[in-house]
């Protein structure tokens, strides 16, 4: 059984122009220890995907409508928020994209990250190294303790010390530190990280990915990182999931989607990717635009932009083909596609 | 995987001190720009003195307590009785002292239970949205559709004289006005990506609003407090005026202000002088109030 298993997941997202069909039967299986990047443009749900796993998508106005997400084997939109709030951080963590507003200006550093330790020992003391029915005060002190161990792991110099700084007092790079150790100071089995790098410069990014990639290694803890970007994929991924309006076009292992992609989606974006040696207007881009989620095209989503489309392309979702061992690729016309 | 650091917590609790002296510094230092609010400052602790100690500096300490003194009354302003004396035979001064004890004590507690009332409405309303926002912010519309004096007069009436029950009567009509203030900024807060964050790693809604929420709005919350102190010092003064509330021989500004009423303008003294112990008051928590918002909101500073 998998870690994680999003299972045919749609939703509708209402809006004042109609309901948009934002996720489209996605579908993604995480295993333990394994590290998935989840890629495509902007607003093709990959963040949705995400903010799903752990139930925070508001509903209203979005509309789960068909599809189950299951972790360890149960299905996550059927739990009520109490039960859910238990996963969240223990087992279900999560980093967000820009490390400047993830973090509550007037609290200290290491009053956050205790918070989030102080509450998962309410369900999970042996975390905190406690036993069941300590006292509050130790429980504390305890998660006070833990917080301090945590942003040490993660390279806060003098740990001690800079837990009584305010976020502010801290550049780019050591607040996504600090925030990397809230996501797993509860020991999560999965970590779901949406954009950790995109607002950090590029050395920074590989120092971040090198740290992340370290600590859950050393944990086994599943990661889903979502990004546009396919060289954090490259960089840390042991899998790579494509998505395109709402639906994953292809998926496996990322070595082999990079290095033989089958989907023309995936060789667009792949084709999209500036490299050095580049002559100025050299550089692939793809012709049209995302499609409209409110009145989706016919059949798959991205006949209108794809070069090989064919009147078949327009008749239904064409269905996840298995390629090889793990790699799936939804496209009609794969016989075509040499590989 | 657990080991235990050792904290040097003596350094900790030093540098968290130092950083609280200077948060201190820089806001006096901020206060001080403007003059009026440091005038404003002085005065409110003046009074507030005065509220705690005014019996004990009364050049007539008896007469608060209701002694009278018949050859002695209206008598004018003179070194003896600096503000004259009333138709009992009581000095002025001795009673616009006292009074300051129920004036100020019975305004701070009405701000106080109406702020507390109002935030924790305010905030669940905010926070939760739905039913609960709408059932707790129509019965905040419903007591704003009501005058506020009126309505402390019904309630005053209803629970009978004293100063506890008119403190309940006038804060009753109060926290409308703080509710909607902090339902407006948690509405706004609720949307920061930290709090999303913070509800990613298993916060429930009580800890959001205390700890991620109300920290970040008490700035306006404090400042409207301070403004509020004034009109609630006023709405004491009108109920004594019109003979609710606090039953004489208890010296209050208000019910002081109304017997002098019918010795107009013959006894003049007798009325301005509680009239304008009355403007001092609102107006020094006015002074007091803009200049803690220039501190508290940034986006007032200049």
């Amino acid at each position: 059984m998998p870690l994680l298993h999003i299972d045919n997941l749609h939703l509708a997202m209402r809006s004042y122009d109609g309901e948009a069909h934002v996720l489209n039967g996605v579908q993604l299986q995480v295993d333990k220890g394994e590290i998935w990047g989840l890629a495509g443009e902007t607003g093709c749900g990959k963040s949705v995907t995400g903010l799903s796993v752990s139930r925070l998508v508001n509903t209203p106005p979005a509309r789960y409508m068909q599809g189950r997400i299951l972790f360890d084997g149960q299905d996550v939109l059927t739990l009520d928020e109490r039960a859910m709030r238990r996963l969240r951080g223990r087992a279900i963590s999560m980093i967000f994209q820009d490390p400047s507003t993830n973090l509550n200006p007037v609290l200290r550093v290491g009053e956050q990250i205790a918070d989030v330790a102080f509450e998962i020992g309410r369900h999970a003391p042996q975390v905190l190294g406690l036993g069941p029915q300590t006292g509050l005060g130790e429980r504390r002190r305890a998660a006070e303790r833990l917080g301090v161990e945590m942003l040490e792991r993660v390279g806060i110099p003098d740990a001690a010390r800079r837990a009584h700084d305010y976020p502010h007092q801290f550049s780019g790079g050591m607040r996504q530190r600090v925030l990397i150790a809230m996501a797993l100071v509860g020991q999560p089995r999965l970590l779901i990280a949406d954009e950790p790098t995109t607002a950090l410069d590029v050395t920074l990014q590989a120092q971040i990915l090198r740290l992340l990639s370290d600590l859950v290694k050393r944990s086994d803890t599943a990661v889903l990182m979502i990004t546009h970007n396919l060289g954090v994929v490259a960089q840390i991924c042991s899998h790579v999931a494509v998505m395109y309006a709402g639906h994953v076009v292809e998926s496996g292992r990322t070595r082999e989607v990079l290095q033989s992609p089958r989907h023309p989606y995936t060789r667009a974006l792949l084709a999209a990717l500036p490299r050095p040696g580049l002559q100025r207007g050299q550089l692939a881009n793809l012709a049209g635009r995302v499609p409209d989620l409110i009145h989706p095209p016919p059949g798959c989503r991205f006949a209108p932009r794809c070069a090989r489309a064919t009147a078949a392309c327009t008749v239904a979702t064409p269905p996840s083909v298995a390629v090889s061992d793990q790699h799936q690729v939804a496209c009609v016309h794969l016989d075509e596609v040499p590989a | 995987m657990m080991t235990t650091l050792p904290l040097d917590t003596a350094e900790l609790a030093q540098g968290a001190s130092r950083a609280r002296r200077d948060a201190w510094r820089r806001a006096f230092y901020r206060m001080r720009q403007s003059s009026l609010s440091i005038v404003g400052l002085v005065l409110v602790l003046l009074l507030l003195l005065v509220a705690a100690a005014g019996n004990s500096m009364a050049p007539f300490p008896d007469h608060i307590t209701g002694s009278i003194d018949t050859a002695m009354r209206f008598k004018p302003p003179s070194w003896s009785n600096w503000m004259g004396t009333n138709e009992l035979g009581q000095d002025v001064f001795s009673l616009v002292l006292g009074g300051a004890r129920i004036s100020l004590f019975a305004g701070l507690a009405v701000v106080l239970l109406a702020a507390a009332v109002g935030t924790i409405v305010g905030a669940f309303a905010g926070y939760l949205g739905g039913w609960t926002d709408e059932v707790l912010m129509r019965l905040a519309d419903l007591k704003l559709t009501l005058p506020g004096l009126i309505l402390a007069m019904a309630v005053a009436a209803a629970l009978g004289a004293g100063t506890l029950n008119m403190v309940i009567a006038i804060s009753l009509g109060w926290w409308p006005g703080f509710a909607r203030l902090v339902r407006g900024e948690v509405l706004s807060r609720r949307e920061e990506v930290y709090v999303l964050a913070a509800r990613a790693l298993g916060a429930g809604p009580v800890r959001i609003l205390w700890r991620h929420i109300l920290p970040n709005i008490v700035s306006p919350v404090i400042v409207k407090m301070s403004l509020d102190v004034g009109f609630a010092v006023l709405t004491v003064a009108s109920l004594g005026f019109v003979g609710i509330g606090v039953k004489p021989p208890t010296p209050e500004w208000g019910q002081m202000l109304s017997t002098a009423r019918g010795f107009l303008p013959d006894y003049w003294w007798t009325a301005i002088f509680p009239g304008a112990a009355i403007f001092l008051a609102v107006l020094s928590f006015n002074l007091l109030g803009d200049g803690l918002r220039d501190v508290l909101d940034p986006k007032s500073r200049r």
